[in-house]
């Protein structure tokens, strides 16, 4: 099941680019609906507004053009005139204004008994924590965000470290991550896809790499993964998958990254328990290939200058192995 | 400082010719290095202030270019992340606080003075060292970058990216303290300029009568007053926090980094104001001299710049609407962003109205404002639409907003200067600048602008967010970067023209009358470029246009001393005489206090002590610069 779900998004993957839609105009969210249908209507309005100013401009230049003398220009219809000009301009922004209010209520604030995610920005990747009432039902991934569709999801926005702005643009308008804070963000989508955003406030060095996918699921599918998610990591099976484990524990790998079912417990860098299901690698950088996982290990600095994971020296061996490991991590 | 000895002259039973010599003598700058360093005339000044800004602006743009070269294509590595952030930071710090704001107050060093007719700025050893500060300012943050240390959190250095956990180094203690130089700079101009405005007017240039590029620069200058001082507060917690260990901004012990944001937009959105309200004023000055008629509604111009300038310091919440405040407070801030349309929707219709009602010339300058009324509308539809707080949280910190503050700054400021340096030209220098070349260089830019920039809208609305040094190749937006780096070369080879232009008719441009376009107000009632005194004869002021009736025959006032530098000054209201003022000689004492206020303020950047010991010359310079020379202040 879980092999058919994820063929299905590696095809849903090649559909959209590897990206995942992140438009404004494209709107699969509700809130991201709402606000779609207001820029709509005002760019309406102020389109039209621009060009009677723009008519009145060129009206206005081409009377006067060669006339000569000063002409007696009634100045009292003219002051009428701009009153008009005027009084329609306070009509059309108070109407705005009252729009956007009501907008702003139609989206509404996600109910706290709504099913709560935790998202907390680092430099440069998402921390993504879920809380599920129960016992052993939490769990943390990281860059990628499953949901289900057609429930309200409260994002509860933190940050580790600098100011971040978590906005996935086809579902909802961004909202800043702030440390000391806590902000939150409602969350829905009206249809199963892969929904790209990336960080929007600016965060230093590697801001630019800084993606972060909503996958939007069945109900079933979404339980299904939580699930799967829940596991601690399998035992590797193959034998250079077991030797990777090794040199991954072995390593000072361990000391920054967790993978739950090992000795590996550290906390600075995302945790890989589930990695291989994971669609792509770095932030949404590149997709998640042995390949991509043994350039990544390799040569963090080249992938994404100035990111915070040091280059670990591997001989070729263990590199093949570490990456056959991190790939079967699923 | 030669004085003439014959005691109490004045310039009452000289016939014209004598009186020019003794004006000469009491007011000139004396030639040579030590007399370029030491003078105090504001038109030198001014020049100097207006010349340097726009090499920042040269600079500025090529920052730009290099921009739009890195980001024509996805994932190139012209420039790396680093370097990218710095050039970012640098092109907006440059522009906002070396460029924008100190070319407009430059301009209003010069032309204030003229308009209001009088024969130099209040406080001009103040107005020297002010440009020695900002030219200081300038110097730091330029030199720091070609150091590779420029600054790279971003011209808003939001904490904590900026405190001292985040950045290492000196490269944001660069940036705050350049804000440190150029509030300085900026605050003492402000001040000059309302004291010029308020008490040095001719008489009979009552506060109706007052021009509208004059007013448009009170009523910047008092923004400025206002506004400043939020972000030195801020800039200077900052280098607390990263030097000596406060906490202003750290959450862990007390601090609050939404508190910088707060500090930083309450300037940030004034600012905005602070260079689009000169803007104002040239756009009308130019739309009274090129449609033969003044503009219409004075009452309503200067109400609307009132109004513009109270309403600025309500807004700056819309800087911050994804930070997670209240939503009714953010509500609140919507309708005051949405309420300042009615001002500027009225002085748009204030310029068509003249429009409609006057004889368009169509001569470059004028080009300049139709391009503006084009450009700004736009811009200011698009900061309606950021006003809404739903619409903002889309399009907040995307290409949508870079779209937005450039139609408002660049359509709403950069044309109507170029415009407006087109028309003062003259008088700057006593040379025409070229027509042809001025409608081709209005045609680049006005083209070049609307490519480079339009479709930074569509990029924003797509998902492409601000700041960012690269983007991945399956994003949807390589095209429009392409075509818009493509576009942007056109924009500077408007610039390129404009430059070209200025300087060659700088040298030989065709000579320049006194008043070249048939203006109505003061500073084209004198030479071009005027005397070092201004005006022979103080003119005297019985209308809003001066110079409508006869020029040639302007009544003026005497009286004057001019044995020494003297002044007349007037009440606020009717700008009655009130009193002849003596006004400050040439002195290089501003100098010496600028040079040791820079030491001591960038050497407070590596220990605290500096301010200790930096305050001895700084107190050396201040008591040379104050000394008394038994000059008599003021006589009644």
């Amino acid at each position: 099941m879980r092999i058919v779900r994820n063929g299905l998004l590696a095809v849903a993957l090649a559909v959209s680019g590897c990206s995942g839609n992140q438009s404004a105009m494209d709107p699969d969210g509700g809130p991201a609906i709402h606000i779609a249908h207001l820029i709509i209507g005002i760019v309406a309005v102020c389109g039209v507004a621009w060009v009677l100013v723009m008519v009145m401009l060129a009206a206005a230049l081409l009377r006067g053009r060669g006339r000569t003398g000063r002409e007696i220009t009634n100045e009292r219809s003219l002051m009428r005139a701009v009153i008009a000009a005027v009084a329609v301009t306070v009509v059309i922004v108070a109407a705005l204004t009252v729009s956007s209010f009501f907008t702003t209520r139609g989206i509404g604030v996600p109910e706290p008994a709504a099913m709560t995610i935790t998202v907390r920005g680092q430099q440069w990747w998402w921390q993504v924590m879920y809380a599920d009432s129960g016992p052993n039902a939490s769990f943390e991934t990281a860059n990628e965000i499953h949901i289900p569709v057609g429930r309200d999801v409260r994002l509860e926005l933190q940050s580790a470290d600098v100011i971040h702005s978590f906005w996935v643009p086809s579902l909802a308008g961004k909202q800043d991550l702030v440390p000391g804070r806590s902000n939150i963000l409602l969350l829905r989508a009206e249809k199963p896809g892969i929904y790209r955003g990336q960080c929007a406030e600016f965060c230093g060095l590697q801001h630019g790499h800084m993606a972060v996918l909503v996958i939007a699921e069945a109900p079933a599918d979404y339980e299904r993964w939580a699930a799967g998610q829940r596991q601690t990591a399998l035992l590797p099976s193959n034998p250079e998958a077991l030797a990777g484990q090794a040199v991954f524990l072995g390593k000072p790998c361990a000391a920054c990254h967790t993978i739950r079912g090992t000795s590996a417990h550290g906390k600075t860098g995302p945790d890989l328990t589930h990695i291989g299901s994971r669609l792509t690698l770095a932030a949404g950088l590149v997709e998640t290939t042995r390949g991509s996982l043994a350039a990544w290990i390799a040569d963090p600095q080249t992938v994404k200058p100035g990111n915070n994971m040091p280059t670990v020296a591997l001989t070729g061996v263990e590199l093949q192995q570490i990456s056959t490991y991190m790939e079967g991590l699923k | 400082m030669t004085r003439h000895k014959e005691g109490d002259r004045r310039d009452t039973a000289l016939n014209d010719a004598e009186l020019q010599r003794c004006l000469t003598a009491t007011w000139s700058t004396p030639a040579g290095l030590w007399g370029a360093l030491s003078t105090v005339d504001h038109k030198i000044i001014g020049r100097r202030y207006i010349t340097t800004a726009f090499v920042f602006l040269a600079l500025g743009g090529v920052l730009s270019l290099l921009m739009r070269l890195q980001l024509a294509q996805p994932e190139a590595r012209f420039i790396g992340p680093d370097r990218y952030n710095q050039i970012f930071t640098m092109h907006g710090t440059n522009m906002m606080f070396l460029f924008a704001v100190p070319v407009m107050q430059a301009m209003a060093i010069y032309l204030v003075p003229l308009m209001v007719g009088t024969r130099n700025i209040a406080f001009p050893r103040l107005n020297a060292f002010s440009y020695w500060m900002y030219l200081a300012g300038g110097l730091l943050l330029w030199v720091a970058f070609a150091l590779d240390v420029g600054p790279d959190v971003g011209w808003f250095a939001y904490v904590p990216l900026s405190g001292p956990q985040y950045a290492a180094g000196k490269r944001a203690d660069i940036w705050a303290q350049m804000i440190t130089f150029t509030e300085v700079s900026a605050l003492a101009v402000a001040v000059e300029i309302v004291v010029t405005v308020f008490k040095q007017r001719a008489p009979g240039m009552s506060l109706d009568r007052i021009p509208l590029f004059v007013w448009s620069m009170l009523v910047t200058s008092f923004l400025i007053i206002l506004a400043m001082p939020a972000i030195m507060i801020a800039s200077t917690a900052l280098i607390l926090d990263r030097l000596v260990g406060t906490h202003f901004f750290n959450p862990a012990e007390g601090g609050d980094v939404l508190l910088w944001q707060h500090l930083f937009w309450f300037f940030g959105h004034p600012e905005v104001y602070i260079i689009f309200l000169p803007a104002v004023g040239m756009v009308s000055t130019i739309v009274a001299t090129f449609t033969r008629r003044p503009v219409f509604g004075y009452l309503g111009m200067v109400m609307a710049l009132i109004a513009t300038g109270i309403l600025a310091f309500g807004l700056w919440v819309h800087h911050m609407f994804v930070a997670g405040l209240p939503r009714l407070g953010e509500s609140f801030f919507t309708a005051s962003s949405m309420a300042i349309a009615v001002p500027a929707g009225l002085q748009i219709f204030c310029w068509l109205a003249t429009m409609w009602a006057g004889r368009p010339i169509f001569k470059t300058p004028f080009l300049f404002v139709i391009g503006f009324m084009v450009i700004f509308v736009i811009g200011g539809m698009t900061g309606v639409m950021v006003a809404s707080v739903p619409f903002d949280t889309q399009v907040h910190d995307t290409y949508f907003v870079v779209a937005h503050f450039h139609y408002v700054l660049v359509g709403g400021a950069v044309f109507p200067l170029l415009g407006a340096i087109y028309y003062w030209f003259p008088k700057f220098t006593g040379r025409m600048m070229s027509e042809t070349l001025g409608r081709w260089t209005f045609g680049l830019m006005f083209t070049g602008f609307n490519l480079t920039f339009f479709p930074m809208h569509i990029l924003g609305l797509q998902g492409m967010p601000r700041r960012i040094y690269t983007y991945q190749p399956e994003m949807p937006w390589s095209g429009l970067n392409m075509f818009i780096s493509l576009s942007a070369i056109i924009l500077a080879l408007g610039f390129l023209m404009f430059f070209v232009d200025a300087i060659r008719s700088a040298r030989s441009g065709s000579a320049a009358p006194a008043n070249p376009w048939g203006a109505l107000t003061l500073e084209w009632a004198t030479s071009s470029p005027p005397p070092a005194y201004n005006f022979m004869h103080l003119p005297v002021v019985s209308s809003l246009e001066p110079l409508a009736d006869d020029p040639d025959i302007l009544p003026v006032a005497s009286g004057l001393r001019i044995d020494r530098r003297e002044l007349l000054i007037t009440s606020v209201v009717q700008a009655v005489p009130e009193a002849r003022e003596s006004s400050p000689g040439d002195s290089i004492w501003p100098l010496w206090a600028a040079a040791a206020t820079s030491v001591t303020l960038i050497w407070s950047i590596f220990t605290p002590w500096a301010v200790v010991w930096g305050s001895i010359p700084v107190a050396i310079a201040l008591i040379g610069w104050f000394w008394p020379k038994g000059v008599v202040e003021e006589d009644a």
